[in-house]
């Protein structure tokens, strides 16, 4: 039997492979069903850490700006991202819903850049990791499918373009820091070799 | 080989042990209530796509008139009115992706019980354009939202959610829970394990940072 700490498992179809230290810039990818296993890179961490409080600064100020504002026959109307979010809340069926976009779009980004610090501040200036530092980064990972800004994004051009010929649409200074988000968020997911961080938590 | 490996951190352990030592995730070789888990979530959705389709989705008032108009009809105005770009992403969005997601988990969750003529690799790309597509059905739900929370000019125009939109998110959430249930390892198994592990042969990418 070999030791167990050198083998690896592709999560995707079970796999098993001896592991070899890809360098940086390389990766590690399973043969049978093509999915990436191991891509370390070089000062991930800080990369991350820096791009997640980037993360957390704009969600927040694209909370409160205006994101958009309509303008039909004088009449002026802005509307925030909170607005969009709890724009269900007029009637109390779609509370929950309200809640629920609150949270896709919101919440859940915030929360997975708050964790990603948390986990990984430590880990970058070679200090144990803190207390409950695997069961955030597991969080972190559960929630990964559900923060979902991005899409939120594409359906702001969809909205607008139907709403195009109904009234004149600009866009307000929360609708640019949104598209940052989601261009960071994109660039921070793909900087997360998950090898290497439950591997550091590990020690 | 005696072993059970951890589908979040991808360690393995010897057969038998109940929690990953690592990552603390719960560790199980097989579920065996996996499809029955996949087959649930996928009825659900299926039962909540329905009212989505038949309540309005959004309701839209304005000085002369007072409409509300379902996904399908929505779509078919915004044709009429000439956009039919947009009208073909709507029904691309809330129909078509939906209705093959729900036959694209479906054929999955069938080829694992009695096989299937798509070879594995094929299945396993299947699993996952799943689900990478099943998140972006929300995106109907959002233009819901921000239509209604940005059309509020007092008499002159004003849009409002219909019930519609709660039930094709609930639809949404649900079949993306169907999809997660599934185990894609389960695509691989019919071939039997691999006796010995391979070394994994490290590629170096054109993007090297």
């Amino acid at each position: 039997m070999t030791d167990l700490d050198t083998l690896i498992a592709c999560p995707h179809c079970d796999a098993v492979y001896q592991i070899t230290e890809p360098q940086t810039g390389e990766r590690a990818v399973c043969g049978r069903c093509h999915t990436v296993l191991i891509a370390p890179r070089k000062r991930a961490g800080k990369q991350i850490i820096a791009i997640a409080l980037a993360i957390v600064v704009l969600v927040i100020a694209a909370t409160i700006f205006p994101f958009l504002s309509i303008r039909a026959a004088g009449l002026t109307h802005n509307s925030s991202i909170l607005d969009a979010a709890l724009a269900f809340s007029s009637s109390p069926l779609l509370v929950a819903l309200s809640l629920a976009v609150a949270a896709l779009i919101v919440f859940f980004p915030v929360l997975r850049a708050i964790l990603a610090i948390y986990v990984l501040a430590p880990l970058v200036i070679d200090r144990p990791p803190l207390p409950g530092a695997i069961r955030a980064f597991r969080l972190s990972e559960a929630l990964r499918p559900w923060s979902m800004a991005e899409i939120f994004a594409i359906g702001c051009a969809v909205a607008l373009v139907k709403v195009a010929d109904l009234a004149q649409v600009a866009f307000g200074p929360a609708f640019w820091m949104f598209s940052a988000l989601v261009v960071l968020m994109i660039i921070q997911d793909s900087f997360m070799c998950r090898y290497s961080v439950w591997k550091s938590l590990e020690k | 080989m005696g072993l059970v490996a951890c589908r979040r951190c991808t360690h393995l352990w010897p057969l038998g042990t109940q929690v990953c030592d690592r990552c603390g995730h719960r560790l199980q070789s097989r579920d065996k209530m996996a499809l029955q888990k996949v087959w649930a979530w996928l009825i659900v959705g299926l039962i909540c796509y329905i009212p989505a389709n038949l309540y309005p989705m959004l309701a839209t008032r304005t000085l002369i008139s007072k409409q509300e108009s379902t996904i399908i009809g929505g779509a078919i105005d915004l044709a009429h009115h000439g956009s039919f770009g947009i009208a073909a992403i709507i029904i691309l969005a809330s129909v078509f992706i939906p209705i093959g997601k729900f036959m694209a988990v479906a054929a999955l969750a069938i080829g694992v019980k009695h096989g299937s003529r798509m070879t594995q690799l094929r299945r396993q790309q299947l699993y996952e354009v799943v689900e990478y597509i099943g998140r972006w059905s929300m995106i109907d739900v959002f233009v819901v939202a921000i239509l209604s929370s940005l059309v509020q000019l007092g008499a002159l125009a004003s849009i409002s959610p219909g019930r519609a939109s709660l039930f094709f998110a609930l639809s949404v959430i649900f079949t993306m829970l169907s999809a997660q249930s599934f185990d894609s390892r389960m695509i691989w198994d019919q071939e039997g394990p691999s006796p010995h592990p391979e070394s994994l042969q490290p590629k170096s990418t054109k993007a090297s940072a």
